[in-house]
C-alpha cells in the first residue's frame, strides 16, 4: 500500500491512529463513567463562590498553587486527608494544577480563618518575610460586577435561592475569593 | 520549474512574525522569572505573574512556534512537491489575521480572560478564531500536496500531515465549553474528566507541536544541508505511525497520584516509556545520517544546530518517560524540576531546529547568503550555554525541593513544616535561571539581527 503516494488516504489513515488511545484513554471514560463519580454527596457552590472561583481563574492562581493532594505519607502529613475523586466532581474547569510555587491548597479552607486570608492576601510579606507571592491588595478596591451571576449557575447548573444571589450585593473581588478559598477542603457534605 | 514560480510572500511574513512574537515571548519569560525571587516587580493587575505565565507560554506557542510552522512548511510544502502554494492569496490573508489574532489573545491574556486550561488559556472567541486560521492554513497545506508534481511524499510531509491534524483534534477537543459571556465560559468537562481531557491536550500540543513541527523541518535540512542521505527510510516510516498512535495514550502522566483512576494513569505511563523508541527512531536516524559526516560539526554551523536540536530531542524524551514512572514522579511533580525539563525541550530542541530552519530557508527564498557565519556560531553559543544553566539550575531545585518536601523524622513528622522553608532555596537557582534565560534571549537577538541582515543584503527585487 503506498500511502506516501495518497495524501487523502494518508490523512483519513493518520486521524484514526490518532482516535485509537483518543477514543480509549480520554473521551470513553468520559462516557462509562469512570472517572465520573456520584455528586450526591458534593455541596454544590453558592453564587458568591462560583464568582470567588472565577477570580481565582482571572488571576491564574492555578499557576502556583494546586489543589490535589497525593496519597503519599509525606504529601497527607503536609496538607491533609488526600484528595478523593467526588471532591473535584462538580468543578467546570478543574483546577489540579501542575506547580506548586506557593502550597496545595485543597485543604485551605480548613486551615485558616477569613481575617487571616485578607491579610495574606492583601500583603503576603507581612505574614512571611520572605514569600515571593504578589500582593493582592488592589483586589479589594475592585466592586465585585455581579452581571453574570445568575446566568454562572444555570450554566453551571448549581441550585441557588434568591438569597444566594443577594449575599453578592456590595461584595468586592477580595471578599468573594476568600468566601471560595473558605470552601476548599470542605466539598463533601457532612 | 524555475524559482520564480514559487510563492514566498506568506513564508517571509510568517517568519517575520515568528521572530517578532519570539522575542515579546522571550521578554515576558525573562520578567515572570524575575518576578519569581522579586515579588515587587508585579507591578499591576495586568503585570502580575498568574497573568503573564499564561502569555509567555501562549506567546511562545502560538506567537513563535505555530507562526514559525506557517512560514516553514509553506516552503516545506512547495519544495517537496515542486508545486507552487495552492492559494496564495488565502495564505496572505492567513497572516493578517493570525497577527490580529495573537494582539488579541495577548491583550485577553493581560486582562486576566482565560480558561485556566494549560496552554490553551485563550477564551472561547478566540479559540473559534485560532481554528479558523488553522482550518485556513490546513486547506492550503492539504491542496499544496494534492497537486505536488513528486508522486512520493517525503517524511517532511508526513509530519506536516500528521501536525495539520493533530492539532485540530485535541485543540477543539479540549476547548469545549460553554459561554456565558464574550470573555467568559466554563469547560463542558466536569473534575477528573476535564483534567484527563485537558492533560490528553497538554501532552499531545508537545507532540503536535513541539515535536512534529521541528521533526519535520529536522528531515528536510538534515540530508539537505550535510548532502547526506537519510539514514533509513524504514525506520523513519516505523517511527512515525509509532510516534502518532502512541502519544495520544500518554497525557494522563501529567495527573500521577491524582484522584484520577489508577489505570488511564498507568496505562498512560506505560505508552510514555513505549514512547522512547519512535522518538528514539527519529535520533538514530539523524546520527545515522551523520555517520560519515561528522567532520560538518566543525566546519557547517547549520549542522552543530541540527545535531544539537535532536541530542536534546534524545535527551527530552528519555527524561521525559523517566518523569513518568510513579516513583520518580512522586519526588520531582509540582517542583521546578519540571520546567526545567520543558525548557531542554524548547529552548534546546525546538529553538535550535526552528533557528537551523531559518538558516536554511531565509538566503534560499531571498536569494542571498546568510550575513554573518561568526554571528550565527556566537548564536549558536549563547543558546546553548543559556538553555543549558536553564535546565541544570531547575532540574538541581526541582529535586532538592522535592526531597525537602518528602524529608520526614523517625517519629513521622516533616522536617520542613513550613513550605516556606523549601521555598525559598529555590531563589539563588531561580536567579541562575534567570541568568541563563538573559543569556539566551542575548542568542535569540542575535539570530534575529543576523536573519534581519541577512534578508537587507538581498537584491532588491526578492526583498519585496
Amino acid at each position: 500500500m503506498d500511502v506516501d503516494k495518497k495524501p487523502v488516504t494518508f490523512i483519513i489513515l493518520a486521524t484514526l491512529v490518532i482516535l485509537v488511545g483518543t477514543l480509549l484513554t480520554t473521551f470513553i471514560p468520559l462516557f462509562v463513567g469512570t472517572a465520573s463519580p456520584s455528586i450526591e454527596k458534593v455541596m454544590p457552590y453558592k453564587p458568591i463562590e462560583v464568582e470567588g472561583r472565577d477570580i481565582y481563574i482571572r488571576e491564574g492562581c492555578n499557576n502556583c498553587h494546586t489543589q490535589t493532594v497525593r496519597p503519599l505519607l509525606f504529601e497527607t502529613a503536609r496538607y491533609g486527608n488526600y484528595s478523593k475523586l467526588e471532591e473535584s466532581a462538580i468543578d467546570r474547569p478543574h483546577l489540579w494544577g501542575s506547580k506548586r510555587t506557593g502550597p496545595d491548597l485543597a485543604r485551605v479552607g480548613t486551615k485558616y480563618p477569613a481575617a487571616w486570608h485578607y491579610q495574606h492576601m492583601k500583603n503576603p510579606q507581612s505574614m512571611y518575610t520572605q514569600s515571593n507571592m504578589p500582593s493582592y491588595a488592589w483586589l479589594a478596591d475592585n466592586k465585585l460586577d455581579t452581571q453574570y451571576a445568575e446566568k454562572k449557575m444555570k450554566v453551571l447548573g448549581y441550585p441557588y435561592t434568591a438569597e444566594d444571589m443577594k449575599k453578592l450585593e456590595g461584595k468586592t473581588e477580595m471578599d468573594v475569593l476568600v468566601s471560595y478559598l473558605l470552601r476548599l477542603g470542605k466539598e463533601l457534605k457532612q | 520549474m524555475t524559482e520564480n514560480t514559487y510563492d514566498y510572500h506568506a513564508v517571509k511574513g510568517f517568519a517575520l512574525s515568528s521572530l517578532f512574537w519570539g522575542i515579546v515571548g522571550l521578554l515576558i519569560g525573562i520578567l515572570i522569572s524575575l518576578q519569581l525571587v522579586y515579588p515587587q516587580l508585579n507591578f499591576n493587575s495586568w503585570l502580575t505573574y498568574g497573568r503573564l505565565r499564561p502569555l509567555h507560554t501562549n506567546a511562545l506557542i502560538y506567537g513563535f512556534t505555530v507562526p514559525a510552522a506557517f512560514s516553514l512548511f509553506f516552503y516545506l510544502v512547495q519544495r517537496l512537491g515542486r508545486t507552487s502554494l495552492a492559494f496564495p492569496g488565502l495564505a496572505r490573508v492567513t497572516l493578517y489575521v493570525f497577527n490580529i489574532a495573537i494582539v488579541l489573545a495577548a491583550l485577553s491574556l493581560f486582562a486576566g480572560m482565560n480558561s485556566s486550561k494549560e496552554y490553551s488559556e485563550l477564551e472561547w472567541p478566540l479559540d473559534i478564531g485560532v481554528v479558523i486560521l488553522w482550518v485556513m492554513f490546513s486547506i492550503n497545506i492539504i491542496a499544496t500536496i494534492m497537486k505536488r508534481k513528486e508522486e512520493q511524499m517525503y517524511v517532511s510531509l508526513w509530519y506536516i500531515l500528521a501536525t495539520v491534524v493533530g492539532v485540530a483534534i485535541v485543540y477543539i477537543g479540549n476547548n469545549l465549553a460553554v459561554p456565558v459571556s464574550w470573555f467568559k465560559s466554563y469547560s463542558i468537562y466536569a473534575g477528573a474528566n476535564d483534567a484527563n481531557v485537558q492533560w490528553w491536550f497538554g501532552h499531545n500540543a508537545v507532540a503536535f507541536v513541539f515535536t512534529t513541527i521541528p521533526l519535520a523541518i529536522f528531515y528536510y535540512i538534515l540530508p539537505k544541508t550535510t548532502g547526506a542521505p537519510l539514514y533509513s527510510h524504514r525506520l523513519s516510516i516505523v517511527g512515525f505511525w509509532a510516534l502518532v498512535f502512541a502519544y495520544l495514550w500518554t497525557g494522563a502522566h501529567h495527573l500521577i497520584y491524582t484522584p484520577l483512576p489508577d489505570w488511564i494513569q498507568t496505562v498512560a505511563i506505560a505508552f510514555s516509556i513505549f514512547l522512547i523508541a519512535p522518538s528514539w527512531a527519529s535520533v538514530i536516524n539523524g546520527y545515522g545520517t551523520m555517520k560519515d559526516q561528522w567532520g560538518q560539526m566543525r566546519s557547517n554551523y547549520l549542522v552543530k544546530f541540527i545535531v544539537l536540536g535532536i541530542t536534546f530531542y534524545g535527551m527530552q524524551t528519555i527524561q521525559g518517560p523517566s518523569q513518568a514512572i510513579r516513583a520518580f514522579s512522586a519526588l520531582v511533580h509540582y517542583t521546578d524540576w519540571v520546567p526545567g525539563h520543558v525548557h531542554m525541550g524548547t529552548m534546546g530542541w525546538v529553538t535550535m531546529t526552528l533557528s537551523a530552519g531559518f538558516y536554511y530557508m531565509i538566503p534560499r527564498i531571498y536569494n542571498t547568503e546568510v550575513y554573518s557565519v561568526k554571528l550565527a556560531n556566537l548564536h549558536f553559543w549563547l543558546v546553548l550555554v543559556g538553555q543549558l544553566i536553564y535546565s541544570a539550575t531547575m532540574w538541581i531545585t526541582g529535586i532538592r525541593q522535592g526531597a525537602m518536601w518528602q524529608a520526614m523524622d523517625k517519629d513521622g513528622s516533616l522536617v520542613y513544616a513550613n513550605f516556606i522553608q523549601t521555598l525559598t532555596p529555590n531563589y539563588p537557582f531561580w536567579n541562575m535561571r534567570t541568568a541563563g534565560g538573559v543569556i539566551f534571549f542575548a542568542g535569540f537577538l542575535v539570530f534575529v539581527f543576523n536573519i534581519y541582515k541577512t534578508i537587507k543584503s538581498a537584491p532588491a527585487v526578492q526583498r519585496a
